[in-house]
């Protein structure tokens, strides 16, 4: 089985990497849609990941250029470093209470 | 969902489950949906929220509370969906030994739910339509 797995991640491009983008309020609002995967270059950033959201749904552009973000329902910083797996959130101006 | 609810939050409820023999003090912030004089002609307000998120940061801030009061408990409650002016739309309620500990930690909390809770809030007005608003920062804005 250890073969097995170490030959079957071999074959996965290691180069990229698979996040789930979700959307919220406005922001899912704008794009008309609350959530996408993206395609991202190993160690791929909340930033790039947002820069690569914005050019790749339909009006993406309207989307804030530096949103507050969540990485796995954690508030993230820009330079946050992504993983395989990971769910990164777009978070509209908080607004509870 | 703990901390979300669709229907009228039960504060009485939640007075009873921080209450204790021992907490000679409570203290409660419920927030209120409200029409500001320069809000227009609105009678309710939507709630929606990242759900997952929303019970890990509370849980979250939660647990700092109570590493800073030890002795206090508290619940927090807020409306998901439609909520009508009047109605509360958040309570924050906190026992503890006395009051001072009872309502620095019940405005600490508030406060954190205010900054780092993902909940949005679209107002509706009578004509139907409906606009995205945003949460100020500013306690001295709140009730």
């Amino acid at each position: 089985m250890w073969i097995f797995r170490l030959f079957f991640s071999s074959m996965q491009s290691p180069s990229s990497i698979s996040v789930r983008c979700r959307l919220f309020a406005r922001y899912a609002e704008i794009v008309g849609q609350d959530e996408v995967t993206l395609s991202l270059q190993r160690d791929a950033t909340v930033a790039q990941a947002v820069a690569v959201l914005r050019q790749s749904v339909p009006d993406g552009a309207r989307l804030p250029e530096q949103p507050m973000v969540a990485v796995n329902q954690e508030h993230a910083l820009a330079g946050q470093v992504l993983a395989d797996g990971d769910e990164i959130a777009l978070l509209p101006p908080l607004a509870g209470g | 969902m703990q901390y979300l609810v669709d229907a009228a939050i039960d504060v009485a409820q939640l007075i009873d489950m921080v209450s204790s023999d021992e907490r000679g003090g409570t203290a409660a912030f419920i927030g209120s949906v409200r029409r500001g004089p320069d809000d227009g002609p609105v009678v309710g307000i939507e709630y929606s929220a990242y759900e997952a998120m929303v019970e890990t940061q509370l849980d979250k801030i939660i647990a700092r509370a109570a590493e800073r009061w030890p002795q206090a408990r508290v619940e927090v409650r807020h409306r998901i969906g439609r909520v009508a002016t009047r109605e509360a739309s958040v309570a924050v309620v906190v026992g503890a030994p006395h009051r001072a500990e009872a309502f620095a930690a019940c405005r600490y909390v508030v406060e954190q739910l205010k900054q780092r809770v993902p909940i949005w809030k679209r107002e509706i007005l009578e004509t139907g339509e409906r606009r995205w608003r945003t949460g100020d920062l500013s306690p001295e804005e709140h009730p």
